[in-house]
């Protein structure tokens, strides 16, 4: 072992010399590397001691003070002794085995000598002995073999004869011979033995062979941790360093040895690791710790420290072996990963917590739809019940049986409303309700609104409403849902006061102008589902004495609203007409004087199935749905539906809606205008009656019963228009709109003295009281005193309206819009007023025979008859043909379907001329009062599945609205009563 | 049999088409219809509605066994169905046609033959109750009697 060590080690001197000298001087180089594989290891290593700075002495010390030192020399040694004690034995043997074999020689020659006798002697000694540990360490395989083993065998032949002297004499010369020979080898083995004897002693120093053993030690340390990012060293009790193995040397030697840590660095982690080896030292154990260093000398870097104390003899700490590792781009990746993990774990946690929202919407989609198709389904049974219920009233019943009917009703009818109050929830909510943009005067709005509540109205409750002068005569919105809205708030007034004032007022809060006027009209009118600021809403607030004024001005609306644009531009009053779009923003208060809201109570008011209170709920019953819908549409709409209330006083609710204004109409009449009127005679006078400031119905007037309205409408249209007359004229001097007060004596006294009457604003509400008060006279006078024109015009407009009672006008106005009234007067004011009173023409468009059947019995039962055809391009010929005031069609069918049908006819009102593929092809056919035949004739759907999709179609198409199948006395009536003059 | 016992058998029965929703509240509305002016006007739109049917039946038969089924011509027929059997509130045939028209729809063959099968079979079910039902009116009518109001 020793031999190879020796020999390794000279290979090792040789191999160096042949690396360039100046790579081996450079004393930043801890190594100097060649890596050639295929030799020896530690032949490619070639140590320079620089990197690992020592202290020697140091090292001495510690080898034969500290425990570890120790005993790690008394391994050394005792490695080495065994090696030597091998060695020893191997000789020994060896040495053994030569003087036995020179034993055997000498006995033999004695032998020889003594015997005489010649004996044939074969060498018995057993071959060359070998030691047992030839075959383990075969280091004795290169021996020379013994070569003088031939002459132990040789034949010792003589030539003379035995027992002669000659013989003898040859024989005694060989044996000497032999002895000579033998006592030479044993003088070579002697001075072999004597040889590596030397050899041993030479070389058998124990620190030699121990600083070798170190060295290569050392070397495969160095090996090891060439490239390794380590640091190790050892520093003594004052942490000085004593030795430093640096892979990142940017300081010498001596910039390190027998300083501290807190010398040499300075910066973040310096003062933990300095600790961390202080504790280690007082505590007497290992550790490892973490540390980040941020050093000028290094930069960020984050070191894993070992730290380990190192113990004297006795027991005592002496100093520590520390070991970092530099740690920092793993540290950089696992803040990495724990970051990650944390962002995926956000992430998650966002995710499950979307998927519940999302299953929680869908859920709630669902329910509302299944809600909504819930009340769709128990809506046409419904309907059912209560319209039969309301044909059994017609039949003979006595008193109690009618009580109970009427409850039956009542009842049906409050089903029915909870329903459809639903269904408008569900609609809104869903984003399904669609808000339409049309031209709509407020003022008739908030008319018929409290004309419907006067009409049903059970208590001594006073109705008011006020229009401000500045609301405009036409607004754009979607007049339906303003009024529900309207009706909505005011059913709820009433409902919770039980004397006083339930009333309306409206005005202007703000407006502006918007650039491009026209263009943007239309872009608005296009996307009017949407689009929220063209819910114009100006409502008009006409002081209502009794019911009077507003059926006149009703009557005079619809024959100014003609739908002719044309006619209506040149009816229209340029006054006030200018490049910008106006927006306004209505206020409207809905005030009474009732029971009032606690005030905790408010929060909750505009929550769906909420009541004040559920005392209240069982008290005044109803769903809790009203005022939900109400702010839900308003909402829709762009404004804003507020309350403030106090209990018993009263409550008011506020809301404020963002109206358009179209840009031609919004001034009320001039002279111009008059001119135009008396041409299609129309009256004049509309525009301004638009503007009448209030209306009231009082108490007393319901005790008079609906049976005295008709008559009393008549003559007060006449009075109404007497004095609006002369307002118009006046109208030229002030903008915008006004109102006007009717005290019946001025009215009747400047009828045409207008100025008088024009500037009274501020008295409105007294003079409209004392309006009311004389009324009757009113209706005589104002009569007498108009002119020839108007009473033609009014006669026509009340004619058109051909009610025979009062009751029935008022019920069908109520269920009227403006775009049937439109439809119902064309541009000349009269031509339907002579057929009116004649059975209207209705065109049954049906493939199905059992539903013509149906439908045509039904027909009859309200007193009409239709005519039949079987498909849509029968529906276009009949068209062609005649006009009819209401056509009943069926979507779905052979040869031409309904909606192509209607697009046909549409097509052909608007634009005069039928589509080629349907163009009548017998001139004589074409009827000779084209412009008759141009006037917008009601086309009702009637569809088998009343989606919310079939329903947009058919309003798409062109259809004003539509039934769906099958066909019901209820849904009849109403379109009837809707779309047909009653 | 007493007009009494008729009119109550008349009413049972009337009641239990109702209740087994083989007609919801449109037959009402045909009872409505019917009055001194048109005495058999349920009677008449019935007969029409068997004739009708009948006729459309047959048609599907033939239409849903031809070699190449035209699903439009089908649907079209089920369709029509649907409608008159929608107008005089035979409600169980309706809501088969509706299902019929499903299959028909998504051109599923033997959905189609399925539901024309039901079909017929409530089509049959309601005619021979009907056919019941009218049968009892005549007898009622015969007998002096008046039809109850329901």
């Amino acid at each position: 072992m020793g031999n190879e060590a020796i020999e390794e080690e000279e290979d090792m001197d040789i191999l160096s010399s042949m690396w360039p000298d100046d790579l081996m001087n450079a004393a930043e180089k801890q190594f100097n590397i060649e890596s050639n594989t295929g030799r020896d290891m530690l032949e490619d290593v070639n140590i320079v001691e620089d990197p690992s700075v020592a202290d020697f002495k140091r090292l001495v010390e510690l080898t034969s003070y500290s425990e570890k030192g120790s005993s790690q020399l008394a391994y050394l040694v005792k490695s080495w002794e065994y090696k030597q004690a091998n060695a020893a034995r191997l000789l020994n043997e060896e040495l053994s085995i030569l003087s036995k074999q020179r034993q055997e020689a000498e006995i033999k020659k004695l032998e020889i000598i003594e015997a005489h006798r010649f004996e044939q002697e074969k060498y018995v000694g057993n071959k060359r002995p070998i030691s047992i540990l030839d075959e383990v360490y075969d280091i004795w395989g290169a021996a020379p073999k013994r070569k003088n083993e031939a002459s132990y065998n040789n034949n010792i032949t003589i030539d003379a004869e035995y027992d002669s002297i000659n013989y003898w004499k040859q024989r005694a010369i060989l044996l000497e011979k032999l002895l000579e020979e033998s006592i030479q080898r044993e003088q070579a083995l002697l001075q072999k033995l004597q040889d590596n004897v030397n050899n041993l002693e030479k070389q058998s120093s124990p620190v030699d062979e121990l600083s070798q053993i170190l060295k290569r030690a050392d070397n495969y340390l160095h090996f090891i941790l060439q490239t390794a990012p380590v640091v190790m060293g050892h520093q003594d009790k004052e942490l000085r360093y004593r030795f430093i193995y640096n892979h990142f040397p940017k300081l010498a030697e001596e910039d390190i040895i027998g300083k501290t840590d807190a010398e040499i660095f300075t910066g973040l982690g310096v003062k933990e690791s300095q600790d961390l080896k202080r504790e280690v030292l007082e505590r007497g154990l290992p550790s490892k710790r973490e540390i980040t260093f941020e050093t000028e000398l290094f930069g960020k870097k984050t070191f894993l420290i070992y730290v380990e104390p190192v113990f004297s003899k006795a027991g005592e700490t002496i100093g520590v072996n520390y070991m970092g590792m530099d740690v920092t781009d793993q540290v950089i990746k696992r803040e990495k990963m724990a970051k990650l993990r944390e962002e995926i774990a956000v992430q998650k946690a966002k995710e499950t917590e979307l998927n519940k929202s999302i299953h929680i919407t869908e859920e709630t989609m669902r329910a509302k739809q299944m809600l909504a198709t819930m009340s769709h389904e128990i809506r046409s049974p419904l309907t059912g019940v209560v319209s039969m219920a309301e044909i059994l009233g017609n039949t003979k019943l006595d008193a109690e049986q009618r009580q109970l009917l009427d409850v039956m009703i009542s009842s049906g009818d409050l089903v029915l409303q909870l329903i459809n109050d639903i269904l408008d929830l569900s609609k809104v909510e869903s984003g399904v309700m669609k808000l339409e943009a049309a031209k709509f005067r407020p003022r008739e709005v908030v008319k018929h609104v409290l004309q419907t509540a006067a009409a049903s109205l059970r208590k001594q409750l006073t109705l008011e409403g006020h229009v401000a002068d500045d609301v405009p005569i036409e607004v754009i919105g979607d007049v339906l849902r303003i009024r529900q809205i309207l009706t909505n708030l005011i059913s709820n007034a009433v409902k919770f006061t039980h004397e006083g004032t339930v009333g309306v007022n409206l005005h202007l809060l703000s407006e502006q102008y918007t650039e491009g006027s026209k263009g943007y009209l239309e872009a608005l009118a296009a996307e009017n589902a949407s689009s929220r600021l063209t819910i114009a809403n100006s409502l008009r607030n006409q002081s209502y004495s009794d019911q009077e004024m507003l059926t006149c001005s009703e009557a005079k609306e619809t024959i100014q609203n003609c739908d002719d644009p044309a006619e209506l531009s040149s009816l229209s009053f340029e006054e006030n007409e200018q490049p910008y779009e106006k927006i306004v923003l209505l206020h409207c208060d809905v005030y009474d004087t009732g029971i009032g809201i606690p005030e905790k109570a408010l929060p909750s008011l505009f929550r769906k199935y909420m009541q004040a209170s559920a005392d209240h709920a069982r008290k005044y019953g109803g769903t809790g749905l009203g005022l939900a819908i109400c702010k839900q549409l308003v909402e829709l709409m762009g404004g804003h539906l507020t309350v403030t209330s106090q209990v018993n006083r009263g409550s008011t609710f506020t809301f404020l809606l963002p109206c358009k204004v179209p840009p031609k109409q919004n001034s009320c009449g001039d002279s111009d205008g008059d001119a135009l009127i008396s041409d299609c005679e129309v009256p004049d006078d509309t525009s301004s009656d638009e503007l009448s400031g209030s209306f009231i119905f009082k108490p007393h007037s319901l005790s008079s019963g609906f049976s005295l309205c008709g008559s009393v409408i008549h003559k007060s249209n006449l009075c109404s228009n007497g004095s609006l007359c002369t307002s118009i004229e006046n109208s030229r001097i002030t903008e915008g709109p006004r109102s006007y007060s009717y005290s019946p004596a001025e009215a009747v006294s400047s009828n045409f003295d207008t100025s008088q009457v024009s500037r009274d604003k501020n008295d409105d509400l007294n003079e409209v009281e004392s309006f009311i008060r004389g009324a009757d006279e009113c209706h005589t006078n104002s009569g007498s005193n108009i002119s020839q024109r108007l009473t033609d015009s009014i006669c026509s407009s009340t004619e058109g309206n051909s009610c025979g009672s009062g009751e029935c006008e008022v019920s069908c106005r109520e269920l009227k819009q403006e775009k049937e009234q439109r439809a119902k007067f064309t541009s000349n004011g009269r031509p339907d007023s002579s057929e009116t009173n004649l059975q209207p023409k209705i065109l049954l468009v049906e493939d199905n025979k059992i539903n013509i059947m149906v439908a045509q019995s039904m027909l009859k039962q309200f007193g009409y008859k239709a005519e039949v055809v079987n498909n849509g391009l029968e529906a276009i010929r009949a068209v062609q043909s005649s006009h009819y005031d209401l056509i009943l069609m069926d979507v779905c069918m052979p040869v031409m379907d309904g909606l192509q049908a209607t697009k046909h006819i549409r097509a052909y009102e608007e634009n005069g001329c039928w589509d080629a593929s349907v163009a009548c092809l017998d001139p004589l056919k074409i009827p000779l009062d084209t412009e008759k035949c141009r006037k917008r004739t009601n086309i009702i759907a009637m569809t088998a599945n009343a989606l919310e999709e079939s329903a947009a179609e058919c309003l798409a198409h062109g259809m004003d609205s539509f039934v769906s199948k099958p066909v019901t006395f209820q849904k009849l009536k109403e379109c009837l009563q809707q779309y047909l003059p009653c | 049999m007493a007009v009494f016992q008729l009119q109550q058998q008349w009413v049972d029965l009337i009641s239990a088409l109702f209740r087994e929703e083989f007609l919801d509240s449109q037959f009402t509305q045909l009872q409505q219809l019917q009055d001194e002016s048109n005495p058999d006007f349920v009677v008449e739109v019935v007969t029409l509605f068997f004739e009708d049917s009948e006729r459309l039946l047959n048609d599907l038969c033939s239409t849903l066994h031809q070699r190449v089924v035209d699903f439009k011509k089908a649907d079209a027929h089920v369709h029509q169905l649907k409608g008159s059997s929608a107008s005089i509130g035979a409600q169980r045939v309706k809501n088969v046609c509706v299902s019929f028209r499903n299959c028909c729809e998504e051109g599923n063959l033997e959905g189609c033959l399925a539901c024309l099968q039901q079909v017929k079979h409530e089509y049959t079910l309601l005619k021979s109750k009907l056919e019941a039902l009218f049968a009892l009116e005549q007898q009622i009518v015969a007998a002096g009697g008046s039809l109850p109001t329901m």
